[in-house]
Order: C-alpha cells, then structure tokens, then sequence
C-alpha cells in the first residue's frame, strides 16, 4: 500500500507523512518512506514551486523501496494535485481539500480551468472534502486566532488517513502532548482537529474502502525501531568510536541534506561526543583532523559542495595518514543542483577527487538501518588502517524512514585502538602487518614527532625529498588501501546463481533493484542482483561472479559512475549503463521494464 | 605525564637542520618560543605546534614537541581541533601574513572570536616569502613586487586592528631584533588564557630586506616606537622623555611626566584600537608590547563544561541507550 501526502510547503506535510509513519512502524508494518521537498523554505505559497511531498510504502511484507505509484493521493491545494495526480494509480482514491479551489489558488497554481471540475482526473476515485472549513468547525470553540486554527488542518486530513487505515490516534496524540508541552493550547487544538477528522471518516465512510494492513507475519524476532538514514549515521558513528575505544569528534558546517547528523550529534554530548559547528567546510574537517591527531576519532559531515572544499584537507589526512571520516549525503548537482534531490554523482568526486596519488577507501550505504552498519564500517577502516574513510550516503536514504531491527549490543564486534606509547625504537611511519602506521598522541612522553602535508622519509618520517622514498611511499600508501580487500567480504548475488543477467547496484538504489530482479526471476528469469558496499577497494572474488553471467547492467543515478569504474578495473566484461538523473530515485517498475528489454538485445 | 623537570631552551631543538636563508628574522623567533616553553612548567610532551604554509610554518619541524605542518590557511581550523579534543595541551598556531591573514583569515577571525585558549604566532614579514615576492595582505600599498611591478593597488590589513575587531581577548606585538621584548611579549601570551594573537614583525632578509627599519633598527626604535606596558604610563624616546598623553579617543605626544598609563584590560577595545591607529601617522611612534588582555570563557574549556553538565543531567549514555531508545518495538 502506498500513500502520499502533497501540499504547500508551509502546510506540515512532512510532519504528517512522519507521523503517519511512525505510527504504522508501531503496528507492525514494514514500511519504507519518500520525503520530496522543494530547496526553498517557503516557495510562494500555493505555487507549483511550492510542493512539498511525502511518500509512504508499507505492507505485511517486506519492502525494499517507497513504493511505485501511489494508490492513496492527499493534495492540499491545486498546486499539489497537478504536480502529482499523473503518479496515481488508475482507480486511486485522490482526497483534495476543496477550501483551497478558489479562482486565486488556481491562477497561483498556473490553472487556467479547475481541475477537479474539468474532466482531468477522470480514472480515479476523487474525495473531495473542504478539509480547510471542516477543521475550523471542529475548532470552532477553541481560542486560537483563525490563521493558527487553520494550520491545524494538517492534522485533520491525518484523522481522516488514519480511519482510512484503522490506524491508532494515540501516537500522535502521544507526540502532540510532547511536542506542545509548552502550549497545551496547541497540542489540543491539533489534537480536536485530528479526532475530528478520523470521526469524519467513519461518519461519512467517505471512502469505498476501509483498509487494514496486516502485521508483518515473517518479521525475524527481535526489538525495532524506526530509523532514518541521517539519524542512523549519526548514531553510527558514535557507536563505531565506541567499539574502535575512541571518543568521537564531529567537526562540520550545515549543509543540506547532511544537516541532521551534526544536529543529532549535538545532542549525544553524554555519549562523550564533542560536536563543534564551525565556520565553513573547510574548517570542518580540519578541526576533525586536529582531533584525530590529538586522539580522538575525527568526523566531518557534508554534501557534494561541501566534499569539494574538503578536498585539500583530505589529502592531508591520506599522507598524515590519520584515521578521518567524511561523510557526504549526496545529493543533485552540479554545483548548487538540487540541493533537496537524490543524486549519486559524487562517487567519482570521492574516488579521485584530491590533488596527487590520494586513494582513500569508499563505503556506501543503501538503506535508513544499513547506515548504521556503514558508519560503524567506516569507524572500522579509519581505526585500523590510520586512513580517511569516504561514507557515501544520498538525500533518499537520509530522509528515507524503514523499520530497523536492532543489533544485540554484546554482539557488536569491538576493534579497540592501540596508541603507541613505547618510546624504544618509536618511529610514527613505522607500520603494522596491515601497513598502518603507529599512531602516537601528543601528551604521550617521549614520543614527540612532527607530521604534516610534505612528503616524509619511510623509515624516519623526517621530510624528505628523495625520489624513491616518494615512490615508496605512494606505493606503500596505495598497498595499505588496497589491503582492506583481506577484511571484507564477498557480497553474493541475490538471485539465479548465473544465467543470462547480472544487476550491479551500490547505495540507495538497492531497494528498487532488489524488487525489480525479485519479480523478473519470479517470472523464470535468470537473473541476479550484487550489491556492492565496499566500492573501494572493491571487493575479491567479483571476476568469478561477473563471469557467470551473459550481461551485467549498472543501474544509476548519475551518468555511469560505478560503470565506468568497474569497466576500467574489469576490462573483460561489459557493463551496461542505465542511468537516471532526474532528482528522483528508480522505480522497481522503471527497472523491471529496463532489464525485460536488455535480455531481448540480441 | 612525566615529572615536572626544569626545561632549558635546548631541549626544544628538534634534529632537523633549520632551513630558512642566512640572516632570516625567523632564527630569533625560534629561539624566543624554545626559550619561553621551556619556562611555562609545562611537561614537553604537551606542547602542540601547529603550522599552515609558508617560510614560517617549517617551524614545527625544529621544534622538539608534537607537531603538524598543515594546509595553506588551516592552521587555526586544525589547532582547533586539537585544543577542543584534548584542553591539557599547550596548543601554539604558528603563520604568516599570507597564510594567516589571507588564505587563512577566516579561521584567523573565527579562532579569536571564540577564544580557543592557543597561541598564535603570526610573522608578519609583510610579502609572500616562499613563492619569492609577491604582495601579501599586509603589504603597504604602491609598493612593487613580483605582482605589482607597477605598484600594489591593495590597501593593506593592520593584523593588530584586526584581531582586536574580530574580539581577541589578547594581542599583542613585537620585532624578530628585539629578543628581550619578544620574550615579554611570548611569556605574557603564554601567560593568557584564551586566544592569544602576537603580530611579530619579521625581516625577510631576501624579498622584503628592510621593511621595517624605519622603526626596529637600534638608531630610531627608542624614537619610533613606544613599549606599552600594563599600568606604567606610555614613555618613549632615545633619553625616555617623551610619553602620550589619550583621553580615549585622541593621542597626543606630551613630556614623560604627563604620559597616561597604560591599561590593556579595559572593558572596550576602543583604546586598543585607538593606540593601532598611531601605525598610520608617520609623526607618531608604533606602539609595541601588548595592547590587549582581557579575560573571557574559552571554547575548549565550556565545550568540556557543557559535556560535563549534559551528562551529568543525563547520565553517561551506554551503547544500549544510544540504539534501545524508548520508542521500540518486540516482534515474537
């Protein structure tokens, strides 16, 4: 079942999909969520610009992605519903609030004729309801000034989802009270609304059909939670400090949509965690390096922009060789882009984008619960190999919402940091069996070193000049990098074992892929899907793997990053770009039909 | 830590050979900071130098402490760092003119404006040393360099006014021919707690020889410039008989007798500001010495509070409270 909500940027539709998520985690639902938001805080009001979207996938069953095409849509004015009846489903219900029909929302709107009266949306089941004047009845006797009751509304049109759905009020009732502990008069105006509108629903039976999705029957036992991919990285980050036996440091600048990790950090300052917002990207992860220098594990959290100004200082990590992680939540660009879309374009930026012989080891993560384990991976890579490490996530997953069964605390495998502290012998470049070098903090007697951006001699790490001390050294950076191969698995396909055609995939495109090749080889293909976390060093034994079938695709959101790095590291096969660059994440359909075709090419 | 033993100045010499040109203003800086650690009492292995880019920021290379040798500009940004991670630490900044107040000058700002208990050594040398001549933020304006062959068009930043505006809680100035002042003026800075910002000015023997002769050389310092002093009046002059007279607001030079005292810790920095403002009158001599100490929270010691009041309110998070948050759920 997938529902979503549209309206004005102003009109709360994110804070209703949230809330009609949390509380469908709380029954038992597996779910999956699709936040789609304009770049611009308050767009004119009612305008197409203005459209701020939510999308919600949830069934007894598990999901993998937010869903196709909706089958609920909830458009809050004319705007809203242009911009998002086509992705209805034939026969969807559509519920609009007629109280924002006027001739002037639908000139702001670019209307030339009403929609909801021109014949557009024949095909599908259309409520519409005056949600706009119905709340201000249900309100009518509270002391609200009329502009505050009717930003109520949102919580009415939540009432009347919830009955739709037979969904519990108390959550949100639960969440309003919180929320509102300072203005009791707010959280029982939203409260009256939200009742209002679920009794509504069951009064009228406004819809022909009343659903009731059952619990998710095969759920693997244990305790969940609901996620979010940013929050997820940030708590993830904290704990792979923790099992590294460092405290963590955050060193970082708001950037959307990366924002929220430095703004959850904050608050984890009793996990011994120091978060310090600084004064731009650049400061950013600098004083992640300074931290990491001192001793702690260093951090720094960015977008694609953000990345690019970082790239000096983590080239200064690479041949300092202190561990570092950046994290950069991708999103649309060039440049400035789409700062509110997903975009997977900076997979190549964080493979080579640093000045000289600067590898630096890539993770991505492909879903909300999944960036837990990548962070925590990251934290790994940087503690035991002395190396920056580059987190890949993207604006889906970071806003994206999905159940996470949560992993056994004693079952968290912990890979505690040794400092050096001997001073018989100490050199801070000579290396572990892993070709880590000695990390040695200041405050430690005895140990006093300097270490810096100029190339160092081998053996001493005073400055050197020579010319095969530098050739060395580049191969020695570039062997510990590759080393990381000997830790990390071999992802196994998902999937026929071979046959006629392979889906590589890496990040927040797992989801689709995996319901895509789940229905082709339900229908008697032999089809497979690999996902890749490690993207460098990539992992052993994908010859084997790539050789068992006839074509390989690699689907993208970008203009076949990963093709074209597989493509120069596995000459022998051919991958298939597919490529999607439009600010909007695959849709299992969109893929499905994509791979149908490639296995008709002759 | 190791016991706490008399440090000479010698222990601070690293096993490097120190590489900057014959006759370098940099030599007698170098001896100025071995010379002022080793008298703070503070265990050797807790000092931390830290440098960007630029002729002065092979520094921590000759300094027997840890250290790091950074990126054009960050040295700040990277200190930082290190004094908020671990506030134990004796965190030394050291730059230059360009690295410090160009590249780096929005770290410069924003390290002084929060107060980051380090000390920042900035060389001011008034040219771009290591790429061999060009102008440099401090450069005066008309001179020829390498990119001004035809006068530099660029109005020069006073470092001095500049750290006072972005609300440095110390700062200070003195000359590379001066060791005696610049041993005051580094133990007054080490002395600080806070940001502390000393402006040296520094010959650069090579591209820039003589930039500050007019005011350093033996023959005209006593006439051109004055030493202040913390609570003695402001006196200058070859026989010490000339002093400045300020009503806050306006200088004015008057007899010895009739000189103001001197107080780096007024509340405003206006009569700091005041007092930079005699580098523009050619009748007037530099002041010297330090022209602000105030005191103010730093950032690493309330970062360290604020943890500590966190989780005293809320205790110390486990890894359970972090992942098992109240909002879970049983499947069975």
């Amino acid at each position: 079942m997938t529902i979503r909500f549209a309206g004005d940027s102003g009109d709360g539709m994110q804070l209703t999909g949230m809330q009609f998520t949390a509380t469908t985690a709380t029954v038992g639902n597996d779910l999956a969520t699709f936040p789609d938001f304009p770049a611009e805080i308050r767009a004119p009001a009612g305008t197409r610009a203005g459209v701020s979207g939510y999308q919600i996938h949830f069934s007894s069953r598990d999901i993998y992605t937010p869903g196709d095409d909706p089958s609920v849509l909830v458009a809050m004015n004319p705007a809203a519903l242009i911009t998002n009846y086509k992705d209805l489903k034939p026969g969807g219900i559509l519920l609009v609030n007629t109280g924002a029909f006027t001739e002037s929302d639908l000139k702001k709107a670019g209307l030339d004729s009403n929609p909801l009266t021109d014949g557009t949306l024949s095909g599908y089941r259309v409520v519409k309801e005056d949600i706009n004047q119905r709340t201000m009845e249900a309100l009518a006797d509270t002391e609200l000034s009329k502009k505050d009751k009717l930003r109520c509304k949102n919580f009415y049109t939540l009432g009347m989802v919830y009955w739709l759905y037979s969904r519990p009020l108390e959550p949100t009732m639960e969440w309003l009270k919180e929320k509102f502990a300072k203005k009791p008069e707010l959280a029982e105006a939203n409260t009256k609304a939200l009742k209002a509108g679920y009794n509504h629903g069951e009064l009228l039976r406004l819809f022909q059909g009343h659903y009731e999705v059952p619990k998710v029957e095969n759920a693997p036992k244990g305790t969940y939670r609901n996620i979010m991919g940013n929050e997820a990285l940030a708590i993830g980050l904290v704990a792979g400090a923790r099992l590294a036996g460092l405290k963590a440091f955050l060193g970082s600048y708001p950037i959307t949509p990366a924002t929220d990790i430095l703004q959850h950090m904050s608050l984890l300052k009793n996990y011994d965690v120091i978060t310090c917002q600084m004064e731009d990207e650049i400061a950013g992860i600098c004083t992640a390096i300074g931290a990491s220098f001192a001793g702690r594990l260093g951090m720094t959290t960015t977008s694609g922009p953000g990345l690019a100004l970082k790239t000096e200082a983590a080239g200064l990590a690479v041949i300092t060789e202190l561990p570092l992680v950046i994290v950069d939540v991708q999103r649309g660009g060039p440049s400035t882009g789409l700062p509110t879309k997903v975009e997977q374009s900076d997979l190549l930026q964080a493979m080579f984008g640093r000045n000289g012989e600067a590898p630096i080891p890539v993770i991505a993560c492909a879903t909300p619960s999944d960036a837990f384990d990548c962070a925590v991976e990251a934290c790994r890579i940087a503690t035991q190999y002395m190396t920056p490490v580059l987190l890949l996530s993207d604006n889906y997953i970071a806003n994206g919402a999905e159940p996470w069964k949560l992993p056994v605390i004693d079952e968290l495998k912990p890979f505690p940091v040794e400092f050096a502290t001997d001073p018989e012998g100490f050199s801070p470049y000579s290396r572990d069996e892993k070709l880590a070098r000695n990390w040695a903090k200041p405050g430690t007697p005895g140990l006093m070193h300097r270490i810096g951006g100029l190339e160092k001699d081998a053996v001493t790490g005073n400055v050197s000049y020579d010319p095969e001390n530098h050739m060395k050294m580049t191969e020695i950076r570039e062997a510990k990098i590759m080393g990381i191969r000997d830790s990390i698995p071999t992802p196994q396909p998902h999937g026929a074992e071979s046959g006629d055609l392979l889906v590589v995939a890496w990040g927040s495109t797992m989801g689709a892929t995996r319901a895509a090749v789940e229905r082709l080889h339900k229908e008697g293909v032999t089809v497979a899907h690999l996902h890749l976390r490690h993207i460098w060093p990539l992992p052993q034994g994908l010859d084997e793997i790539f050789s068992r079938y006839k074509k390989i695709v690699v689907p993208e959101m970008n203009m076949g990053q990963l093709a074209r790095l597989l493509q120069s590291e596995y000459p022998d096969y051919r991958f298939k770009k597919f490529s999607k660059v439009m600010g909007k994440p695959f849709r299992a359909r969109e893929l499905k039909a994509h791979f149908a075709e490639i296995l008709e090419e002759k | 830590m190791s016991e706490l033993q008399q440090l000479k100045a010698k222990d601070f010499k690293s096993d490097q050979e120190v590489r900057w040109c014959p006759g370098c203003g940099d030599y007698s800086i170098l001896s100025g900071v071995q010379a002022t650690m080793a008298d703070m009492g503070v265990p050797q292995e807790n000092f931390v130098i830290v440098s960007g880019i630029g002729c002065s920021s092979r520094f921590p290379y000759y300094m027997e402490t840890y250290g790091m040798h950074s990126i054009h500009g960050r040295a700040n940004a990277i200190a930082t760092g290190v004094k908020v991670a671990n506030p134990d630490l004796s965190v030394w900044v050291i730059t230059g003119d360009g690295d410090g107040l160009s590249i780096g000058g929005n770290h410069m700002i924003h390290s002084l404006r929060r107060n980051v208990d380090m000390k920042i050594i900035l060389f001011n040398n008034e040219i771009y040393g290591l790429t061999k001549g060009q102008y440099s933020p401090t450069t005066p304006m008309g001179q020829r360099t390498k990119t001004s062959p035809y006068g530099s068009l660029d109005a020069p930043f006073n470092p001095i006014q500049l750290a006072l505006g972005a609300g440095a809680t110390f700062v200070a100035r003195t000359m590379d021919v001066n060791p005696k002042h610049m041993k005051t003026v580094l133990r007054a800075a080490a002395e600080h707690k806070g940001a502390a910002f000393v402006e040296v000015w520094q010959n650069c023997v090579i591209f820039n020889d003589g930039a500050f002769k007019s005011w350093t050389e033996k023959a005209v310092r006593d006439e051109e410039t004055v030493n202040l002093v913390a609570g003695e009046k402001m006196i200058f002059g070859k026989d010490q008989d000339k002093g400045l007279k300020t009503d806050g607001c306006k200088i004015e030079i008057c007899s010895a007798e009739d000189a103001s005292v001197w107080d780096p810790t007024h509340e405003s920095p206006g009569p700091a500001f005041v007092m930079s403002q005699l580098d523009n009158d050619p009748n007037m001599p530099r002041p010297m010495g330090v022209l602000r100490s105030v005191s103010r929270p730093t950032l690493d010691q309330q970062v360290w509070d604020q943890v500590g009041a966190v989780t005293g309110t809320k205790g110390e998070g486990s890894l359970k409270d972090l992942l098992y948050t109240k909002d879970v759920w049983e499947v069975k």
